[in-house]
């Protein structure tokens, strides 16, 4: 699985422009779906269809990343930017990006007049441009973070573990899965980052009866961390509340109870501060049970995410166990 | 009905935003069986009322939509620390009114506890003068860390404990009275109607998770798809602090809003319907987001003409929430006497009329 | 000019949008097959698809909002004052000292200030919150209080009028953001085209993307192009940094903003338009303010949207300034682009793909 979790994290998708992502997938999922097709705006929806009697699902998580868009070439040429989704300022002095032809660049900071921290209006892209004229950049350009994946044996690094470590468990989940009731629509969102927007469309286009998204979570087991009782390699979290949604309890308890029959660990997951697709997929319509699995991972919004692949693991087989056979909630 | 003391079986009962299953619901579905024609539960845990206007049964008829909140802002466990919890807040709570504040922990069984701080003679000058906060603060429910653990997991929720106390004039105090006092308000109505006669079918709904984003509102709305709807909230009672713009007079009646969130037509009849039956009201002016279920009800599917009837109340989102009694049971009378006069020519005033110009046709 | 005078002459606050949609009305009646007022007060007009017809023609929507930001009314105080807040986003610091004019009846009223000679300079350099304002209409408190009630809204008492003949043919008034918009709708809608063109000329953008939500939701449509009077902050700087827009270089393209990332492949197609019938255009600055589009786009099971704007100084203040070229080119782009949407791609939007 550590291939294709490489291949997802490494490959460039700010909300807008997943669809270096969705070739990715699709390259993994084509001919294991009776159904995959592209939406309006880009969500990559791949059915698999159930032997019946079963509940409609729809399961998400979502392509996109958090990134920068070029807002202006200045005469020199350096590039000032806008974030798209929750770029933290924190993370970009002296950061990489990458734009969606190979293109990089550095990003620096203004010297003067800066206390401390630098705002995001006092940095800006340095691509090795001399002048406007000769800048490759154009307004409206996006980049993302330029990171490899690195392999630490239990744990795993990336830029953008924010989703697509989630994009990798429902592949492999996809892979994995054998015979189910239930019809399930495997949808792979955009635009999560910046509001949610590829799961409200492609949930009221799916229609499920039940939804579970997928992403990852905070953790509180790092130095002074923020209070939270998730730590990395305790088991996949089966989220009760986050800053946008309460979870079903219905679903809460079908994912509990199913991890614990099938001797799987898992942890609770309160999340202070983030939200993710379930939000949306809750008040679809006339509104469905939802509910999430999180990948505990720390550093989140950093170009260094990092997660345990035990509980990357454990998340595939929770699920599949979950998926396997009937529901009731 | 006695309100004051169905506002107190109510809003003692346990119901916090995203699990109103817990006490509340089945409450409020039992009291509206008896009022109504049919009650069901949606997926999000709305309780819906029908109450059939007259006429055969299966025959179709325009709906109006009442709804008023029954969840309630609370706290959530999100860490077991040694033989304290630590906690979130679900939905607005004033962190500062928590110190010292009695709470009902619902672990495998319920556990009464106290919001503990560290007393005065242990704290520097300086801690002394700012907000605890949240980080800082822990519920205690007196047992040690080992039989504490049995009991209590994270995400385990947390209600704060407060018995009605009745104070001078028609007021009452409760915790919860954010929206409680409205659900109240929709059963008086429904307790009314059944004693008048009304055209429109009546959908009367104890909507989910306002507090967390309107959650229950938007779906029992798409739902329903009402021809019109009225929400029913609580507003701020005149009380020190509260600017005179934004304060409405408690015994004053229920507050008629007015602003882009509500349809004209709604507000024109529910002022016309609250002076020609002598039903004390106010005018509230809301220039933007009325931060109600209004909100998100107006924009549902291709829209639906709201409206917002509010319920002065003071101290909001605290233990010592206070309305006057009058207050909420004129405002059950108002929408009663709105909806016995809702008839044909206003469904067909307030639908959409297409102008065809030509012979063109789509 | 003339119908772009009349509606930034017209009030219409957000939610009381009437009399910009009385305008409208007249404006379109000769030029489409049907319209609607729908629950929120959108005009909702079509112009079904012209030619021949051997299959079910596209939809396209064009949307503008016909609401501009103004005061509510709170209070009418003992001695005759209105208490007020703002109904959409509008700094407390322009409105010292302007005129207002409330309601239907346009009863007037101007924005008190203590007189300098009375503040120290500390009080000069404070900022005065709303709460701290108020409207003075000039009459005691018992007539204030039967001609202005709690809810009735002020718009600015700004007169149009031409600023620059020849060269940028500037002109300025209030409420550019988004009468333009709508006057250049009020232009496409004169047009016949081979799909079912929805005109939504929507209300409350201003405190929400109100009207927006529910028009999507209703039209549907295929694709949807919204237009907008944008920010436009081309004064001196001391850093060279973003204007936003530049006035006069022509009608501004969206990449992105807070509300939407608009469709790839419209953009293109404005591009394309653009530089194939030789118009001036800009791209808007990417991550600044939201629109219609916001609310559209994310609509059912998503509608491929994108946003063209008249750049206009000064919007969500007293008075804004626009040039009458741009204006124009705004026009000539959207023709050229309606004119280009392909046949296929957008209404088979299961299928659409995005080839970048």
């Amino acid at each position: 699985m550590k291939e294709l979790i490489k291949a997802l994290v490494e490959a460039y998708g700010p909300s807008g422009s997943e669809e270096q992502v969705r070739a990715v997938v699709t390259q993994h999922i084509e001919g294991r779906v009776s159904d995959l097709r592209t939406d309006a705006l880009g969500n990559l929806i791949a059915t698999v269809r159930g032997t019946g009697g079963g509940k409609r699902i729809m399961l998400a998580a979502h392509m996109d990343e958090i990134g920068l868009i070029a807002s202006f070439v200045d005469e020199k040429g350096f590039v000032r930017f806008n974030p798209v989704g929750g770029l933290r300022v924190e993370t970009l002095v002296g950061g990489r990006v990458r734009f969606a032809n190979g293109l990089r660049g550095v990003i620096g900071a203004e010297q003067k007049g800066v206390n401390g921290m630098p705002t995001m209006e006092q940095l800006f892209i340095d691509v090795g441009a001399r002048s406007k004229a000769t800048c490759p950049v154009q307004v409206g350009d996006m980049a993302c973070m330029d990171r490899d994946f690195v392999d630490l044996g239990e744990r795993l690094v990336a830029k953008a573990m924010d989703d697509r470590i989630a994009c990798a468990v429902l592949v492999q989940t996809l892979l994995d899965l054998g015979p189910t009731p239930h019809d399930i629509s495997f949808v792979f969102t955009v635009q999560e980052e910046v509001g949610l927007r590829g799961a409200q469309t492609s949930a009221y286009g799916v229609d499920a009866e039940l939804g579970v998204a997928v992403d990852v979570t905070m953790t509180g087991d790092t130095p002074e961390a923020r209070t939270m009782a998730v730590a990395l390699g305790d088991g996949p979290a089966i989220k009760v509340k986050d800053s946008g949604m309460l979870a079903h309890q219905g679903v809460r308890r079908w994912l509990v109870d199913t991890a614990k029959q099938a001797g799987l660990p898992y942890q609770l997951e309160v999340l202070p501060g983030g939200t993710t697709d379930g939000r949306a997929m809750q008040t679809t319509r006339a509104g469905i049970p939802v509910g999430v699995i999180s990948v505990p991972c720390r550093y989140v919004h950093t170009p260094s995410e990092m997660v345990d692949y035990g509980d990357v693991q454990n998340c595939v087989k929770l699920l599949v166990a979950a998926l396997s056979g009937p529901i009731v909630l | 009905m006695q309100i004051a003391e169905f506002l107190k079986k109510i809003t003692e009962a346990s119901g916090v935003s995203g699990a109103e299953s817990m006490e509340v619901a089945g409450m409020i579905r039992d009291t509206f069986a008896g009022l109504a024609d049919e009650v069901r539960i949606d997926a999000l845990h709305n309780v819906i009322a029908l109450k059939r206007g007259e006429g055969d049964p299966s025959a179709v008829r325009p709906r109006i939509m009442l709804a008023g909140h029954m969840d309630e802002i609370g706290l959530i466990v999100s860490k077991v620390d040694a033989g304290f919890l630590r906690f979130l807040t679900v939905g607005g709570f004033d962190v500062r009114t928590l110190l010292g504040q009695e709470v009902v922990v619902h672990g495998r069984r319920p556990l009464k506890g106290v919001i503990g701080c560290r007393p005065p003679h242990v704290l520097p000058a300086a801690e002394r003068n700012k907000v605890v906060p949240l980080d800082d603060l822990f519920i205690d429910v007196g047992l040690d860390a080992a039989s504490l653990a049995e009991v209590v997991e994270v995400g385990d929720l947390v209600t704060t404990r407060r018995t009605q106390i009745r104070l001078g004039g028609d007021n009452v105090v409760d915790k919860g009275l954010d929206d409680r006092a409205a659900v109240a308000a929709i059963a008086e109505c429904l307790e009314v109607l059944g004693r008048r006669r009304h055209l429109w079918d009546v959908y009367g709904v104890a909507t989910v998770q306002e507090e967390v984003g309107l959650r229950g509102a938007i779906t029992s709305a798409f739902g329903i798809a009402p021809q019109i709807a009225v929400a029913i909230d609580v507003g701020f009672g005149k009380q020190a602090g509260v600017s005179e713009d934004e304060a409405l007079e408690m015994g004053g009646g229920p507050a008629i809003a007015v602003g882009p969130n509500f349809h004209p037509k709604v507000h024109g009849r529910l002022v016309d319907t609250a002076k020609a039956m002598e039903i004390p009201y106010q005018i509230e002016a809301v220039p933007g987001a009325s931060g109600t279920d209004a909100w998100a009800i107006q924009v549902t599917q291709e829209g639906i003409p709201t409206g917002l009837l509010s319920i002065p109340l003071r101290s909001m989102h605290t233990t010592v929430e206070t309305v006057d009694v009058r207050d909420v049971e004129r405002t059950g009378r108002l929408l009663a006497e709105f909806i016995a006069g809702l008839d044909e020519a206003f469904a067909q005033e307030i639908a959409v009329q297409v102008r065809r110009l030509n012979g063109r046709g789509g | 000019m003339v119908l772009l005078k009349e509606l930034v002459e017209a009030d219409g606050v957000s939610g009381h949008e009437d009399a910009v949609r009385g305008l409208l009305i007249k404006a379109i009646e000769g030029r489409v097959d049907e319209y609607r007022v729908d629950a929120l007060g959108n005009l909702i007009a079509v112009k079904y698809a012209r030619g021949e017809r051997g299959r079910a023609p596209q939809k396209v929507m064009v949307a503008a909002h016909m609401d501009e930001v103004g005061l509510m009314v709170t209070r009418v105080d003992r001695d005759g004052y209105c208490h007020f807040r703002p109904v959409g986003g509008i700094d407390p610091r322009v409105i010292l000292a302007k005129a207002v004019r409330i309601g239907d009846e346009k009863v007037p009223g101007v924005i008190a200030v203590k007189p300098i000679h009375l503040m120290s300079q500390a009080d000069r350099e404070r900022v005065l919150e709303f709460d701290q304002l108020t409207i003075d209409l000039g009459l005691g408190g018992d007539e204030a209080g039967r001609k202005v009630k709690p809810g009735m809204v002020a718009a600015f008492a700004t007169d149009f009028e031409v600023l620059d003949e020849g060269g940028l043919r500037t002109v300025k008034g209030k409420a550019f953001d988004d009468r333009a918009g709508c006057a250049v709708l009020v232009e496409l809608l004169q047009g016949e085209y081979p799909f079912d063109l929805y005109g939504a000329f929507t209300v409350q953008e201003e405190v929400g993307l109100r009207g927006a939500q529910v028009a999507g939701y209703a039209v549907n449509p295929d694709v949807a192009f919204v237009l907008e009077g944008t920010v436009c902050d081309d004064s001196p700087k001391r850093k060279d940094i973003s204007p936003t827009t530049r006035l006069g270089a022509g009608p501004a393209i969206t990449v992105m903003d807070h509300s939407v990332i608009c469709d790839r492949r419209l953009v293109r197609l404005l591009v394309e338009a653009a530089e194939a019938e030789g118009i001036a255009y800009q791209f808007k600055q990417p991550g600044i303010g939201g629109t219609d589009a916001g609310a559209i786009h994310v609509q059912r099971e998503g509608i491929p949207s994108a946003v063209l704007a008249v750049p206009s100084r000064y919007i969500h203040s007293p008075v804004s300034v626009l040039s009458l070229n741009d204006f124009d080119n705004a026009v000539r782009l959207m023709r050229g682009a309606l004119a280009r949407i392909p046949e296929g791609v957008f209404s088979q939007r299961l299928q659409g793909g995005l080839e970048a």
